[in-house]
């Protein structure tokens, strides 16, 4: 071996140790400008090969080399390690108290419980071939009344009970007067829900003089009372649980022949009155049931007013219900006053945010 | 109606406990409010006692001492203050510890220093009769003889047992219901157990008549008479009193509790006459003069007019009919002779003129309903019966009948088919008829059904087939119909664009942290003179209401706005730091002969947009960041906003200087703005920024499908420009111009900061621009570019602009 390889030699040794020792990237680059570098004894051998003895050129230019690569390659090891080593420390460095709470997103607004109720009892019928449709709230008595087949004398027609503007322009007390709306404008088959604003001239506990309606009225030349048992029945589950039976109950409304109304099995209870405890059960004060609407089979004479329109009483047939929207949220959802509905207080309608509906 | 359960089972016992009745009742279409208990008497502290003693109170004109043997070893010491209280008497006594009917619990207690040990009853607090001016003696009274008046002994025992009383909510169609005998015949048709007739009256012994004439035979159906003589004016006996107080009326005297009792039993009210006080011997039915004067028993004087029914006598209007009586002709203790009328009138008149007259009696609310111009013949000999048995009067005319043309109910064909269609689900012919037959309907069979004759009291209610399906369906229970689906054919079930864009604007709305209010749609000038704040009032077109509930709830809402600002006041006074709050509902304009209404969107934000947290205040809420929202809503319709000023006259709670008008193309969608600090006052408001769309008029900006447009594959150029013009000139003015400049190659310029300061020249500000350009087939050279911004510089000057720094 030649004195200048194993010059060499010792080159590389100590070179590997200046790396292998460097403890920053600074040292790093010292060891490399050291031993690698231009000026480095090493790039002086390789330079003078040419002036070495021709039997010494060979084995000396790969040693030369071959020291060089591997020199290289534990440089950029060493310096990724580095590298690495430094970004950890870094990180560490920048550590954040994670409980500190989070940048608020932006601040949660919510739909008003009422329109939640609105579109969950929508969603329902719309699943089963409804549309929706909606009128005036300024509506004439025509529509209001007459058409729907109350007598002259009802007491809803009177002015204690109803808003009027004039004898001819009143505040609809229900969604009923968009039946003949929507009856003047399409032909059988008809199958519509009517979400809306009504006014009735109450206010106790119980009643607000603006309260919130839902109307159905389907209309073919077959649809039965059974069928309107059936559709309430679907409605019910979905809006109330699937466990949930109705009830009919023969009433009377003007617009309607034979007219029902529409109890639900209490889902508090389940339908038994009383409680788990035993103790009689609050909601459907130990009924068992709750009304929540009232129906029927539209009443002859009221196709009679939209005959034109190709309802021929005595060809078709169908039925109408109508339910009030604050009663479903309230049953839903255990709102205790109705006024709550109306105060939009922050607090009430924040409870009904992300993931109610 | 209030049916006490003794007095049904006398016409058809129901054989079942009240609250089963009640039902059964409520599932065949006769709803009961309740099941109360009547002659809440019950209990050990309500006895029978012996009056032994009686004195004077030593500090009390008016009270009485009395030493009362109850039953137990001692009297006890009562304090009285009933006039006609005397030692022997036979009387009924609380002890205490008892609960008086009105909730009250006796107790002990100290009349002036003496102390009382209970209470010695009159007839009302005993809830027999209304009588309230002395102690009832319970020995005098014939009824009662025989019974055990042992002291002690219970009163229940001793007197008649409390009942249930079912109260019932009559549905307007069924007046036959309003008597406790139409109830019976339900519970009949529900039970099929028997239905005793009603008992009539002896046949009048004469042949009297009495003049009668009825004018108009439209608003007076059927007018008829009977006269008694040798009437005795008394108190009632006591089974009829604690009849009369079980369905909740005051006895008052025979004659009279007579005519209240046969109106509770039959449904027909009626009215007793003093004969001898008809003045001129006749009765005259007839059409008031408009503006006639009338007293009634209630001493009022009543101005009436010309469709007003009167029943009159020779001088005279006498009563109102159907209404109420006069004071002229009324039955007293002094009246020996009587004539009963019992007549019928027409229903929508007596509710127009119980309405006009703001008076509103037992009597009126079933004749508005239409009474059936049969029943008066059937009452008038039911009648009879009680005239001479309780008051010792003899009947000495036959009825005296003056009827217009009365109409036989016609058959109503009943189709099997029919009525199978309607109800979904069969029910046996042979079922039906029995149904009817308990309906009291005639019945025939015919080839597909039955012709079917409803009772004269259902005449006015059932007239078609499908009135007599329901009659049909509720006996048999229209809760056994089976539940089924519609065929639904052709319904397909969606919304409409406009409604889905409602749907999604506010859930846009939910989701950038505004609430969802729901204010009421009245509101009130008073409160809209807050919106001014010079107090000028806003002239606009307000619709009225002509019967409003209040004041405050007087005039429709010409804009959401004040129901908003109240809900955030209403939010503040409880502690909130923020209020954003958006409210999407009708508002309205116009007068009753033209009403316009609108959906409208409207937007209040106080305090800031989001929440602040340790890393820092939110951004301020001020007019931008409610511009912003009005932005994202108008986006979601597909539209194009702009922004022109206000116009400050038409919106005087906005400040002019920072509100915006936001159109889209010509249309006027609404307004963004600031509001007026005095404004903002008016409601406890540190400030707030407001804003109103139309819905409708933004719906109408939908575009049609949405058609694609090339995306451009080659890389944009983009350039800042600073651009100083007059600080007065709007920034959308500059970006217009330098879009206008920049053609085809410029794609877009958006403004990405505002300087004014120490750089730039006084009244003057910088913007600057951020622009790209891109072209579809290209990449563009730095030439291309910056030919377009030597456009874009030249076009600027023309506004007063230039680039900063040139």
């Amino acid at each position: 071996m030649s004195e200048t390889v194993a010059k060499i030699q010792s080159i590389e040794a100590e070179a590997k140790v200046a790396i292998d020792s460097a403890a920053t990237l600074a040292e790093l680059e010292d060891a490399r400008v050291k031993h690698l570098g231009r000026k480095a004894l090493l790039n002086d051998i390789l330079k003078s090969i040419a002036t070495l003895p021709p039997e010494e050129k060979g084995p000396v230019g790969k040693a030369g080399n071959q020291t060089r690569g591997r020199l290289e390659s534990l440089l950029r090891e060493r310096q990724e390690s580095l590298e690495t080593a430094a970004l950890t420390a870094l990180l560490e460095q920048d550590r954040i108290d994670v409980t500190l709470p989070g940048a608020p997103p932006v601040a949660g607004g919510s739909l008003h419980p009422i329109t939640q109720t609105r579109r969950e009892i929508e969603d329902v019928f719309i699943g089963m071939g409804y549309r929706v449709a909606e009128g005036p709230e300024v509506e004439r008595v025509h529509y209001n009344f007459d058409a729907l087949n109350h007598s002259p004398n009802h007491p809803a027609r009177e002015w204690t009970d109803t808003f009027y503007f004039s004898d001819d322009v009143l505040l609809r007390t229900h969604t009923s007067p968009v039946q003949i709306r929507v009856m003047e404008q399409h032909p059988p088959p008809v199958y519509v829900i009517v979400p809306g604003k009504v006014y009735r001239r109450d206010n106790d506990a119980t009643h607000t003089p603006m309260f919130h309606q839902i109307e159905g009225l389907a209309v073919d030349e077959d649809v039965t009372l059974g069928d309107l048992r059936g559709t309430l029945l679907e409605f019910a589950r979905a809006i109330f649980g699937d466990e949930r039976e109705v009830r009919l109950r023969p009433h009377f409304f003007p617009f309607t022949e034979p007219s029902v109304e529409i109890d639900v099995s209490c889902f508090k209870c389940k339908g038994q009155g009383y409680l788990k405890d035993g103790s009689r059960c609050n909601l459907c004060k130990g009924i068992g049931w709750i009304e929540i609407l009232g129906a029927g089979m539209v009443d002859p004479n009221v196709f009679g007013y939209v005959r034109e329109a190709g309802y021929d009483p005595d060809k078709i047939q169908g039925f109408a219900f109508g339910m009030g929207v604050e009663r479903i949220a309230f049953l839903k959802h255990g709102v205790p006053d109705l006024r709550l509905f109306y105060e939009n207080d922050l607090r009430f309608l924040g409870q009904f945010g992300r993931g109610v509906a | 109606m209030r049916v006490p359960m003794t007095w049904l089972a006398e016409y058809c016992d129901p054989g079942m406990p009240a609250e089963e009745l009640a039902s059964r009742l409520a599932m065949t279409g006769t709803e009961v409010e309740r099941v109360v208990r009547h002659g809440a008497l019950s209990g050990d502290n309500f006895v029978v006692g012996k009056v032994l003693t009686r004195e004077q109170h030593p500090d009390a004109d008016r009270l009485s001492v009395c030493s009362v043997d109850v039953g137990e070893d001692e009297p006890v010491t009562i304090v009285c203050g009933a006039p006609n209280v005397d030692a022997g008497q036979t009387v009924a006594v609380a002890r205490p510890g008892a609960v008086m009917p009105d909730g009250t619990k006796l107790k002990k207690a100290k009349l002036r220093g003496v102390e009382s040990n209970g209470m010695i009853l009159a007839e009302d607090e005993l809830e027999i009769g209304g009588d309230h001016t002395g102690i009832m003696q319970l020995e005098l009274d014939p009824v009662l003889s025989g019974r055990d008046f042992t002291p002690g002994t219970p009163l229940e025992q001793a007197l008649t047992p409390g009942e249930d009383v079912l109260e019932l909510e009559i549905t307007p169609n069924r007046p036959d219901c309003l008597g406790v005998y139409g109830v019976a015949r339900e519970v009949h048709a529900i039970t099929g157990n028997e239905l005793a007739t009603l008992a009539t009256g002896p046949a009048p012994s004469g042949d009297e008549s009495f003049p009668i004439e009825v004018q108009n035979h439209e608003l007076c159906p059927r007018f008829t008479a009977r006269i008694y003589r040798g009437v005795k004016v008394g108190p009632s006996p006591l089974w009829l009193k604690q009849r009369l107080s079980a369905a909740g009326q005051r006895p008052i005297n025979n004659v009279v509790d007579i005519t209240n009792y046969l109106m509770l039993l039959t449904g027909q009210p009626m009215h007793a006459f003093d004969l001898d006080k008809i003045r001129g011997g006749k009765l005259i039915v007839r059409n008031a003069a408009a503006g006639e004067k009338v007293t009634t028993l209630d001493d009022v004087e009543r101005e009436c007019d010309e469709h007003t029914v009167l029943v009159c006598d020779g001088e005279g209007p006498s009563a109102i009919a159907g209404i109420m009586g006069g004071a002229v002709s009324e039955v007293s203790l002094e009246t020996t002779n009587v004539l009963l009328e019992i007549a019928t009138w027409n229903g929508p008149n007596i509710h127009r003129t119980s309405q006009k007259l703001g008076l509103r009696s037992e009597a009126s609310g079933r004749f508005e309903k239409g009474l059936s111009p049969e029943l008066q013949l059937e009452v008038q000999q039911i009648a009879a019966g009680l005239m001479t048995e309780l008051t010792g009067a003899t009947g000495v005319s036959p009825t005296i009948d003056v009827a217009g043309e009365i109409l036989p109910a016609t058959p109503i064909e009943l189709r099997a088919t029919r009525l199978a269609g309607l109800l979904g689900t069969e029910i046996p012919v042979a079922r039906c008829a029995e149904i009817l037959r308990r309906l009291d309907f005639e019945v025939a069979e015919t080839a597909g059904g039955l012709s079917v004759t409803p009772p004269h009291y259902r005449a006015a209610d059932v007239t078609r087939e499908a009135d007599v399906i329901e009659e049909i369906a509720r006996i048999e229970g229209v809760d056994s119909i089976p539940a089924t689906l519609p065929a639904a054919r052709s319904a397909i079930g969606r919304l409409s664009p406009d409604q889905k864009l409602k749907r999604r604007i506010e859930d846009m709305l939910a989701a950038n942290g505004y609430s969802e209010a729901i204010t009421w749609s009245f509101t009130s000038e008073a409160l809209l003179a807050k919106l001014s704040p010079g107090g000028a009032p806003v002239e606009r077109d307000l619709l009225k209401i002509a019967n409003p509930l209040s004041e405050d709830h007087s005039v429709m809402r010409p804009l959401a706005l004040p129901g908003l600002l109240q809900s955030a006041q209403h939010n503040l006074a409880r502690g909130a730091d923020a209020v954003r709050l958006f409210e999407i509902g009708a508002v309205y304009a116009g007068s009753a002969q033209e009403p316009r209404e609108h959906t409208a969107v409207a937007l209040l934000l106080v305090g800031p947009p989001t929440a602040g947290s340790w890393r820092g205040e939110s951004d301020p809420g001020d007019f931008y960041v409610l511009k912003g929202i009005v932005q994202a809503v108008v986006d979601y319709a597909g539209a194009q906003a702009g922004y022109e000023p206000v116009d400050a006259a038409g919106h005087p709670y906005l400040i002019p200087g920072r509100s915006a008008r936001v159109t889209a193309g010509e249309a006027v969608l609404g307004w963004v703005g600031e509001l007026h600090p005095l404004v903002a006052k008016q409601f406890d408001l540190p400030h707030a920024v407001v804003a109103e769309l139309n819905l409708q008029a933004l719906a109408a900006q939908i575009p049609d499908p949405v058609t694609y447009e090339p995306i451009s594959t080659f890389p944009p150029a983009r350039e800042d420009i600073a651009v100083v013009v007059d600080a007065e000139r709007p920034a959308e003015e500059v970006l217009t111009t330098v879009r206008k400049a920049g053609g085809k190659l410029l794609t877009a310029a958006s403004v990405f900061d505002v300087y004014e300061g120490e750089q730039v020249a006084e009244g003057s500000k910088s913007l600057a621009i951020r622009l790209t350009y891109s072209a579809p087939d290209r990449t563009l050279t730095d030439d291309e570019v910056a030919a377009a911004r030597v456009k874009i510089t030249e076009q600027l000057q023309s506004i007063g602009g230039a680039l900063r720094g040139q």
